[in-house]
């Protein structure tokens, strides 16, 4: 705009009026062309997602059958191998740490947003769990080596299915807090001063009104951050996560496999066997994810104004 | 008298023959209030927890090493006993740098129309759509960069490109990133007030004069912020880089070959069987707590702008 100014004033000041323009024609070209090119980059994460789920597709659909998932996995023989013990130990962390991280998250943000007063410690707490969520995943892998392995090792079994679920949850802990505190800070007050005129303590209006209320924007960050539970790597590796096992784990002090692990074990396998295996659990788990995804949607779409 | 039955929700006041259930009502909200409260500062627990074991380990990892020497050499061979970061911190600013060329320039477009341009209703979906990338698992994004991005790179561009190479793990790490640089910078751009926009407006601005040169700059801080969010995120990224950029802890290689993140090291060591309290194993916390201190700067930075451009309006 400055320098668009600075030449119109020339214009005006050193020459007759009549030849200042304002090349409207040219100015219009150039919006309508940036009007395609700002809708053309909101798309090309769209194209790029659309391409990478053709690709998967294409190599791993044909090693797509029921017996892919209820088989155990093999290192030596990858035509028959299946992903059932990676689903188990999957699904084992997903239930622990929905269990662990959902009850922790919203009892989080249920103090900030309604019993916590503007004090310094209580903003120092709000810093800090926004700096958690820009935490790298790996290094709440190494805080879990160190504290959940190492140094509490005899309750939580090491290297067991629980030692990575409180890992993940400590993960995703800040995005269910952020959520529910959303959810919770668009209810009006009058609802809550009606619960008082009615004479009811603020956990009775807590719980009987606010959270209810709350609950589609809180399950829509819950579930996504459960979702980005599921697919994590990195921490699970370096808690330990099992690259092969014999069994399928039965409780939450055993070891335990896990899809991305498996997935990236497959990938780091030179044969092209083992590739197509990757492909087809990534199919596996984009299903998945993009159905929680697409819920997770339905219901914000659904209860946000 | 009200105010505190409005504030504290106690009872007091309220009938006779209501006295005896308000103490049982009173202690309940008291515990409640306290296990509440104990979720909370949890987290101020888990930040404790990530900094004693980082650094407990760091200390038994200076013990044996030069901390000059990990913070200047250019040499990186564990196996050795050279442990010199730059090679690992070459290998993540350089897969980072090509991550924000790709994520700068689209998220920040992707923000602009979705704020200015796109209809309420696409709004409501494209937002959700674009946040499915931030949600796709980082072991499918390395997938993707190793076997299609490298082979395309390899067969259209750069027939040279080794088969792990810095570039196509910038790449798709951009991808990755663009959700982060969009919806931040959104927010801060559906923020700037209408009336500025009218402003400009009245004073014969086309409309993409007005996003480029009125609402952009008005927002400038949040975007910045959303900028550093997303350098931030590449930089603690894990597994895209593992798969795709390789295990070579190189000072100095091109994009087009194969190096390694700092990451990447840490789940190296953690794949093999590195016995507890060695110097390899307290290298990858001595390698975390770089990590750790790198994205801490740059998320305080990124706080203190967003904090900024809240006191503006």
């Amino acid at each position: 705009m400055a320098q668009g100014g600075t030449k119109v004033r020339e214009e005006m000041a050193g020459r007759p009026k009549s030849t200042f323009k304002t090349q409207t024609g040219a100015r219009y070209v150039l919006d309508r062309l940036f009007a395609v090119l700002v809708a053309l980059a909101t798309l090309v994460g769209v194209v790029v997602l659309a391409v990478l789920l053709i690709d998967v597709f294409r190599d791993g659909a044909p090693r797509l059958s029921w017996e892919f998932i209820t088989s155990p996995p093999s290192q030596i023989f990858p035509e028959n191998a299946g992903i059932i013990r990676p689903l188990v130990g999957s699904l084992w962390l997903l239930g622990l740490t929905a269990v662990i991280s959902v009850p922790l998250g919203i009892g989080a943000a249920t103090y900030l947003e309604e019993y916590g007063e503007d004090t310094f410690f209580n903003r120092i707490v709000e810093i800090n769990i926004s700096n958690l969520a820009g935490v790298p995943s790996v290094i709440y892998g190494l805080l879990g080596l160190g504290i959940f392995v190492n140094l509490l090792g005899g309750i939580t079994g090491g290297q067991s299915v629980l030692t990575g679920a409180l890992t993940l949850s400590l993960l995703i802990l800040p995005v269910i807090i952020v959520a529910t505190r959303e959810a919770l800070r668009s209810i009006p007050d009058a609802v809550r001063e009606g619960g008082y005129a009615l004479g009811a303590t603020k956990w009775e209006i807590i719980r009987s009104h606010l959270l209810p209320m709350a609950l589609p924007g809180a399950l829509t960050g819950t579930i996504l951050a459960l979702s980005r539970a599921i697919g994590e790597a990195a921490p699970l590796l370096v808690v330990g996560a099992s690259a092969y096992l014999t069994y399928n784990t039965t409780n939450p002090f055993e070891r335990y496999m896990a899809l991305p692990i498996q997935i990236y074990d497959w990938i780091g396998r030179p044969q092209e066997e083992f590739r197509m295996l990757a492909a087809a659990a990534i199919i596996v788990i984009m299903v998945v994810l993009l159905l929680a995804n697409s819920v997770a949607i339905v219901l914000r779409n659904r209860f946000q104004k | 008298m009200r105010k505190l039955a409005l504030e504290a929700g106690r009872t007091r006041s309220a009938p006779e023959n209501w006295r005896r259930n308000s103490r049982a009502r009173e202690l309940r909200e008291r515990v409640i209030k306290l296990a509440l409260t104990a979720c909370a500062y949890l987290s101020i627990l888990t930040t404790f927890g990530i900094v004693l074991v980082l650094l407990f380990e760091t200390i038994g990892f200076f013990r044996k090493q030069s901390i000059v020497e990990f913070l200047t050499s250019t040499r990186w061979s564990p196996t050795t006993g050279s442990f010199g970061i730059l090679p690992l911190v070459y290998g993540t600013l350089t897969a980072t740098i090509i991550a924000v060329m790709v994520a700068l320039p689209l998220g920040l477009l992707a923000a602009i129309y979705l704020s200015e341009y796109a209809s309420r209703g696409l709004r409501r979906w494209l937002k959700p759509a674009l946040e499915i990338l931030a949600g796709v698992p980082t072991v499918v994004y390395g997938y993707f960069a190793l076997t299609f991005i490298t082979p395309f790179l390899k067969e259209h561009l750069f027939p040279n490109i080794g088969s792990f190479n810095a570039l196509s793990a910038g790449l798709i790490m951009g991808v990755m990133i663009i959700p982060t640089v969009a919806s931040v910078s959104e927010d801060s751009i559906f923020a700037v007030p209408q009336s500025l926009r009218e402003g400009a407006y009245a004073l014969g601005a086309t409309k993409r004069e007005t996003a480029t040169k009125i609402v952009v700059p008005a927002a400038l801080s949040g975007i910045v912020a959303a900028i550093i969010l997303g350098i931030s995120r590449a930089i603690g990224e894990t597994m895209i880089v593992t798969i795709a950029m390789g295990a070579q802890p190189i000072w100095g290689g091109s994009p087009l070959d194969g190096m390694q993140a700092m990451t990447a090291y840490i789940v190296q060591v953690v794949g093999g069987e590195t016995p507890r309290g060695s110097v390899q194993y307290q290298s990858i916390f001595a390698v975390g707590s770089a990590l750790f201190v790198m994205t801490l700067v740059l998320n305080l930075v990124s706080y203190w702008f967003v904090r900024r451009f809240r006191e503006i309006y």
